[in-house]
């Protein structure tokens, strides 16, 4: 809470690893570089990088990617 | 496992790439190390599985290998109105591959030449003196293990970090990566188990097109390659288009498969001080039709045969690498680079125009076209009116 009464809301991308079929695409196409894939895991979204542009979204062949409000 | 702590070449990733500048090396009698995140080479494919039978044999195989599921003599392309076009393959057969036994047989034959190779082996860092490359941080067996070599050559695919690690900027622009989703389908009815089809149309695949390469009689691969940012997933415009082919909806699904292509996006740089860059990683790929399992190997044996060069020659420079670079533009990269000027245009085409186009040339003609050869179609399109307009950007 700031000051002036907002709440600051931090946007992230966030995936669902129960959907990801670990091809990696979407670590070539983020542009700050905050994914990490792990062949057994999926795929690790690194928060503090991520600005939430929202490209691994459009990418993802199966639609694991979603702009969500951080934890 | 036996492995040194140096090696004169260290290869990370063993797809088609990896291998072939693996083998090529140890061929060159360097010491190779081959480096697989994977526990298992060649699996999950990410792949149509495609291959031209004069590449099968440039590799060292007959074609009648326990990797070739499937032959195939032509193409069938049908555009949006549903017209077919035939396209027999000039003097070449298709192999339809299992991937899984083709990047094998690959590293068979590297590991024969000499190579050593481990397979769910993870490059996760490069090794640097005075800001020059000097081996490779890899996580092997739950331990960090630092190896040492003379050149590293990154052929780590379409997620490459290795080489952003080193310090090239191989980061792909969203527009050039294409989203690519398939079923490997069982128990379904093909026309013509010996011929490939491939579906346009903007409805149905936006900026790509829907294929099927059969396996075998009753199997194949069903897949999908578009554009990303779509309302939909490539999932979902499969998923759809298969509703619409009841002799492919009664299948089974045998594989999931997704992937990202890069079609575009060549690198102008792609040698250091002590390291190469090659296949996926270098976005090595024919930007029409996103086949790489060649050009991959092409690069990948260019890349070897310059680091057998320069390490007989005591000089693992840019300077000396850098041949690669200028060897491998010269042999693929101006092909390549029209192609992806050819995707430019098709990528703009509507499905009206795609129809037109399908009533006026030959399948041939398109298939010349998807390997960067359309001086003919350009001449075909200038004839025609409705087509000018598409031939004054080819030109």
């Amino acid at each position: 809470m700031c000051r002036a009464g907002f709440k600051v809301i931090f946007m992230v991308s966030k995936v669902d690893n129960e959907k990801c079929l670990r091809c990696g695409g979407c670590v070539s196409v983020c542009p700050v570089d905050c994914l990490l894939l792990d062949e057994v895991e999926g795929i690790a979204v690194d928060a503090k990088k991520c600005t939430s542009c929202g490209i691994c979204v459009d990418f993802c062949p199966v639609g694991a990617f979603s702009i969500k409000k951080e934890d | 496992m036996l492995f040194k702590n140096e090696y004169d070449v260290v290869i990370a990733g063993a797809g088609p790439g990896g291998a072939a500048a693996a083998r090529k090396c140890a061929e060159g009698g360097l010491s190779v190390l081959l480096l697989e995140k994977r526990q298992e080479i060649g699996a999950p494919k990410r792949c149509g599985e495609g291959l031209g039978l004069s590449f099968v044999n440039h590799l060292g195989f007959k074609g009648n290998e326990g990797f070739v599921t499937n032959m195939v003599d032509n193409a069938c392309l049908v555009a949006p109105n549903g017209k077919e076009i035939m396209a027999e393959f000039p003097d070449d057969k298709g192999c339809i591959l299992e991937r899984k036994l083709f990047d094998k047989a690959l590293c068979y034959k590297a590991a024969e030449a000499g190579a050593k190779i481990i397979a769910k082996a993870k490059v996760i860092d490069v090794l640097k003196e005075n800001g020059k490359i000097t081996g490779i941080k890899a996580k092997i067996d739950g331990k960090t293990i630092e190896i040492k070599s003379k050149i590293v050559i990154a052929a780590d695919g379409v997620e490459s970090k290795i080489a952003r690690m080193a310090g090239l900027d191989t980061k792909n622009r969203a527009q050039d990566i294409d989203s690519g989703f398939q079923y490997e389908m069982a128990g379904i009815e093909l026309k013509d188990s010996n011929r490939i089809y491939l579906y346009f149309g903007n409805d149905i695949a936006p900026r790509g097109y829907i294929w099927i390469f059969p396996k075998g009689k009753t199997v194949a691969n069903v897949g999908i390659g578009i554009a990303g940012n779509r309302k939909k997933t490539a999932k979902e415009y499969l998923d759809e288009w298969i509703e619409t082919q009841p002799k492919i909806k009664k299948g089974s699904i045998i594989e999931v498969n997704s992937g990202g292509i890069p079609v575009g996006g060549l690198l102008k740089k792609m040698t250091l001080d002590n390291f190469m860059v090659v296949g996926d990683a270098a976005h090595q790929v024919n930007p029409l039709h996103g086949g790489g399992i060649d050009e991959a190997t092409v690069a990948g044996e260019i890349s070897a045969k310059i680091a057998i060069k320069a390490i007989k020659k005591g000089d693992t420079s840019d300077k000396t690498l850098k041949e690669y670079n200028d060897l491998w533009w010269k042999t693929r990269g101006k092909d390549l680079e029209k192609i992806e000027k050819y995707r430019n245009l098709v990528e703009k085409l509507t499905d009206e125009d795609m129809n037109i186009l399908a009533g006026a040339v030959s399948g041939t003609e398109l298939l010349d076209f998807a390997v960067g050869k359309g001086e003919t179609l350009v001449k075909i399109l200038m004839k025609n009116p409705k087509l000018f307009k598409l031939a004054r950007h080819l030109i």
